[in-house]
C-alpha cells in the first residue's frame, strides 16, 4: 500500500503525460482528461498526507536496495503538505486554462508539459536522495523551459533566454555541490549523509558544499541577490502558466532549503542562522520596494513573489518549532494566494485587454465580482485578518519575537505595510479610479476562468477560517523538521 | 593526472564564464556547454580517481580486488544526458530567437524591452 501511495505522485503524472502526448490534437479530450487527472492527483496527495499523519513518515526503498545504497522515497508531513497544495494549485490552473490559453498553445503540448512539470515537482518533494533530487529538478525545469517558450513570441523568447541560462547555471551549482559532498561523505542518501555528518568532528569542505547548494536553491526560489531573473521572465508567458510557476516552481526551492537546513546544518549553526536572516530580510525588503515602482500588474506580482519568499526563509532561519510551523503555513497560504492574484490579474486582462495599470480603471464599477476576486487574495497577501496571510505573518512575527530576533521581526512588520501599499496600488489603479479614455475595448471573461479564480478564492478564505487545524498539521510537520533524527531513523531503520 | 584534470576544469570554467558574459547569444550557449562539461569533470575528480581498475568486480568468494567507484560514473552519465537535452533545447531556442528578432546581440535585446 505504501509502495503504491508513495510512487503515485510521480507515476500518475507520467502516465497522464503519456496519454496526453498521444492525444495531442484532440482538444476537448485534453481539457477534460487533464481536469480529471489533476483532480485524481489532488485526492491521491491528500490520501498520502493523511496516511503520513496517522502512521508516521512513509519510506520506500526502490528496487529493494537497502537504505544508503539505493534510492529512497520518503514522505514526511512537509512533503505531504507541499504535494497537496501543489496538486490543488495545478487543479485550479487546469480549470482556468481552457478559456484563457489560446488554441494553438493548447494543442502544441501545453497539457502534457504541465504534467511533466508536476512529475518533477512531486519527485523533488518525495525523494530521499540528493542526486535523484537533481534529476527531478531537471525534469521540472525542462518542462518549465518549454512552457515558458511555448508559443514563441518575441517577448517570450527574450524571457526564456534569461530563464534557461540562469536555471542551467543554478543546476551547475547544484551538481558541483553534489560532487564535492559525495567526495567528502561517500554517500548521497540524505538521511545517511545527515547521520554521518552528526558523527564527525571536522568537515573541511562541508560549508563550501552547503554554500553551493544554497546558491543553487536561492536562484530557484529567487532569494536576494539571485532574484533578477524572475521578474524578467515570469511575466512573458500567458498568465495561467505564470500562475502555475508562481504557485509551484519557486516553492520547490523553498522546500529543498527547509529539508537541507534541517538535515545538514549541524556545523556553524550560528553562522548559517545569521546568514539566512540577513538574506531573508534583504529579500523581503528589496522585493517589496521594487514592486512599488512597477506599473504592470504581472510585474508587481512577480516582485511580490520574491518579497514573500523572504518571509518563508525568515521562519526557517529562526528555526524554532513555532517559527518553522508558521513558515510552513505561510508557504501554503502563499502558494494559494499568489496563484489567485495572478489568476485575478488574468481576468482583468481578459476584460480590459491590458496588464498596464495606466490603461486600466473602473473595473470595480463595471465588474464588481472581478474586483472581489482580486480583493480577497490581495488582502490575504497584505495580511488583513481573517485571511490566511494575517495568521501566517502574525505567527512568523510571534516566532521571531519569542526567539529574540528583533531586527528581522521589525523588518517583517515594515515589509507587511509596504505589501499593503502595493496591493492597494493595484486596487486603486485597476479597480477604483475612473476608466481612462484611451482604454482598450472591453472583452469577455471566460466562465471556466472565473470559476477557477472563485474556487481558489474560496480555498484562501477557508485556509484563513480553518487556520487552527491547518496550523496543527504544520506544527507536527515542523516538529519533524526541527528533530531530524526522526527523519533519519525512519529512512535508515527500514 | 589529478593536477592536469584540475587545471583543465579551471580552464573550462574560466572559458565558460567568459563566454557567458559575451553579448553574442550563440556564445552564451557555448558557455553553457562548457559549464556542463567542467562540472561533469568536477564530479569525476571530486569523488576520487582510481586508475586502471574496472568499476565492477566478479562476485567470487575470497577474491578481493581494488575497484573504481561506479557511482560517480553513473552520476556523470546522467548529468551528460541531462546536459545534452538542455543544450539541444537551448540551441533550438536560440535559433528561434534569431529568426524572430533577427539579431544575436543580447544588448539589442534589452533595448527592445
Amino acid at each position: 500500500m505504501t509502495m503504491m501511495l508513495l510512487t503515485a505522485p510521480i507515476l500518475l503524472p507520467l502516465l497522464f503525460m503519456v496519454v496526453l502526448i498521444l492525444t495531442r490534437k484532440r482538444l476537448l479530450f485534453q481539457q477534460v482528461f487533464s481536469l480529471a487527472a489533476s483532480l485524481t492527483l489532488t485526492f491521491v496527495s491528500a490520501w498520502l498526507l493523511i496516511t503520513v499523519r496517522q502512521e508516521g513518515i512513509a519510506t520506500l526503498q526502490m528496487g529493494m536496495w537497502p537504505a544508503p545504497y539505493g534510492i529512497t522515497l520518503v514522505a514526511d508531513l512537509l512533503s505531504g503538505i507541499m504535494l497537496v497544495t501543489t496538486s490543488f494549485v495545478a487543479l485550479v490552473v487546469m480549470v482556468y486554462s481552457p478559456g484563457f490559453i489560446d488554441r494553438e498553445r493548447q494543442t502544441a503540448g501545453y497539457y502534457p508539459l504541465v504534467f511533466g512539470l508536476l512529475m518533477g515537482v512531486n519527485g523533488a518533494f518525495i525523494t530521499g536522495d540528493i542526486f535523484n533530487m537533481y534529476v527531478w529538478y531537471e525534469v521540472m525545469l525542462t518542462s518549465s523551459f518549454v512552457l515558458i517558450a511555448l508559443g514563441g513570441s518575441a517577448e517570450q523568447l527574450r524571457g526564456s533566454v534569461k530563464y534557461v541560462t540562469i536555471s542551467f547555471v543554478a543546476s551547475i551549482f547544484f551538481v558541483s555541490a553534489i560532487g564535492i559532498m559525495y567526495g567528502q561523505a561517500g554517500t548521497l542518501n540524505m538521511a545517511d549523509l545527515a547521520s554521518k555528518m552528526r558523527g564527525w568532528e571536522e568537515m573541511p569542505y562541508m560549508n563550501g558544499a552547503l554554500m553551493l547548494f544554497f546558491i543553487a536553491f536561492s536562484v530557484k526560489s529567487a532569494l536576494f541577490p539571485f532574484f533578477f531573473w524572475l521578474p524578467a521572465s515570469y511575466h512573458t508567458p500567458p498568465v495561467a502558466i505564470t500562475a502555475l510557476f508562481a504557485g509551484t516552481l519557486t516553492k520547490v526551492g523553498i522546500y529543498t532549503l527547509f529539508r537541507f537546513y534541517s538535515l545538514f546544518v549541524v556545523q556553524d549553526v550560528l553562522f548559517w542562522k545569521v546568514f539566512l536572516l540577513v538574506v531573508a530580510g534583504l529579500t523581503m525588503s528589496v522585493g517589496v520596494l521594487m514592486a512599488a515602482s512597477q506599473f504592470d500588474i504581472r510585474k508587481i506580482l512577480s516582485f511580490h513573489i520574491i518579497s514573500q519568499v523572504g518571509y518563508m526563509v525568515m521562519g526557517l532561519a529562526v528555526f524554532t518549532t513555532h517559527a518553522v510551523a508558521a513558515a510552513i503555513y505561510f508557504t501554503v497560504h502563499n502558494m494559494l494566494s499568489k496563484t489567485n492574484t495572478f489568476l485575478a490579474g488574468g481576468l482583468v486582462y481578459q476584460r480590459s485587454g491590458s496588464y498596464d495599470l495606466k490603461y486600466l480603471g473602473g473595473l470595480y464599477k463595471a465588474r464588481p465580482l472581478l474586483a472581489l476576486l482580486f480583493f480577497i487574495p490581495a488582502m490575504s497577501l497584505a495580511g488583513i485578518p481573517p485571511l490566511p496571510g494575517f495568521f501566517g505573518k502574525f505567527l512568523l512575527i510571534r516566532g521571531g519575537f519569542l526567539s529574540g530576533d528583533y531586527v528581522i521581526t521589525a523588518v517583517a512588520i515594515l515589509v507587511g505595510l509596504f505589501t499593503l501599499f502595493s496591493m492597494v496600488k493595484i486596487w486603486n489603479e485597476a479597480y477604483w479610479k475612473k476608466q481612462p479614455d484611451d482604454c482598450p475595448p472591453a472583452g469577455k471573461v471566460g466562465r471556466p476562468a472565473l470559476a477557477a479564480t472563485t474556487l481558489l478564492a474560496v480555498a484562501v478564505i477557508l485556509l484563513g477560517l480553518f487556520a487552527g487545524p491547518v496550523m496543527e498539521v504544520a506544527h507536527e510537520a515542523s516538529l519533524q523538521l526541527t528533530n531530524p533524527e526522526i527523519y533519519i531513523r525512519a529512512v535508515l531503520d527500514h | 593526472m589529478l593536477l592536469l584534470l584540475a587545471i583543465l576544469i579551471g580552464v573550462l570554467y574560466g572559458s565558460a564564464v567568459y563566454l557567458l558574459l559575451r553579448r553574442n547569444i550563440f556564445k552564451l550557449v557555448l558557455g553553457l556547454i562548457f559549464l556542463g562539461h567542467a562540472t561533469n569533470l568536477l564530479l569525476f575528480v571530486a569523488s576520487g580517481l582510481t586508475r586502471g581498475y574496472p568499476a565492477f568486480i566478479r562476485n567470487v568468494a575470497g577474491e578481493t580486488r581494488q575497484m573504481a567507484d561506479p557511482l560517480p560514473q553513473a552520476l556523470i552519465l546522467t548529468a551528460i544526458v541531462i546536459g545534452l537535452g538542455v543544450t539541444a533545447f537551448a540551441l533550438v531556442m536560440v535559433y528561434r530567437f534569431y529568426s524572430v528578432t533577427q539579431t544575436v546581440d543580447l544588448d539589442e535585446l534589452s533595448e527592445n524591452e
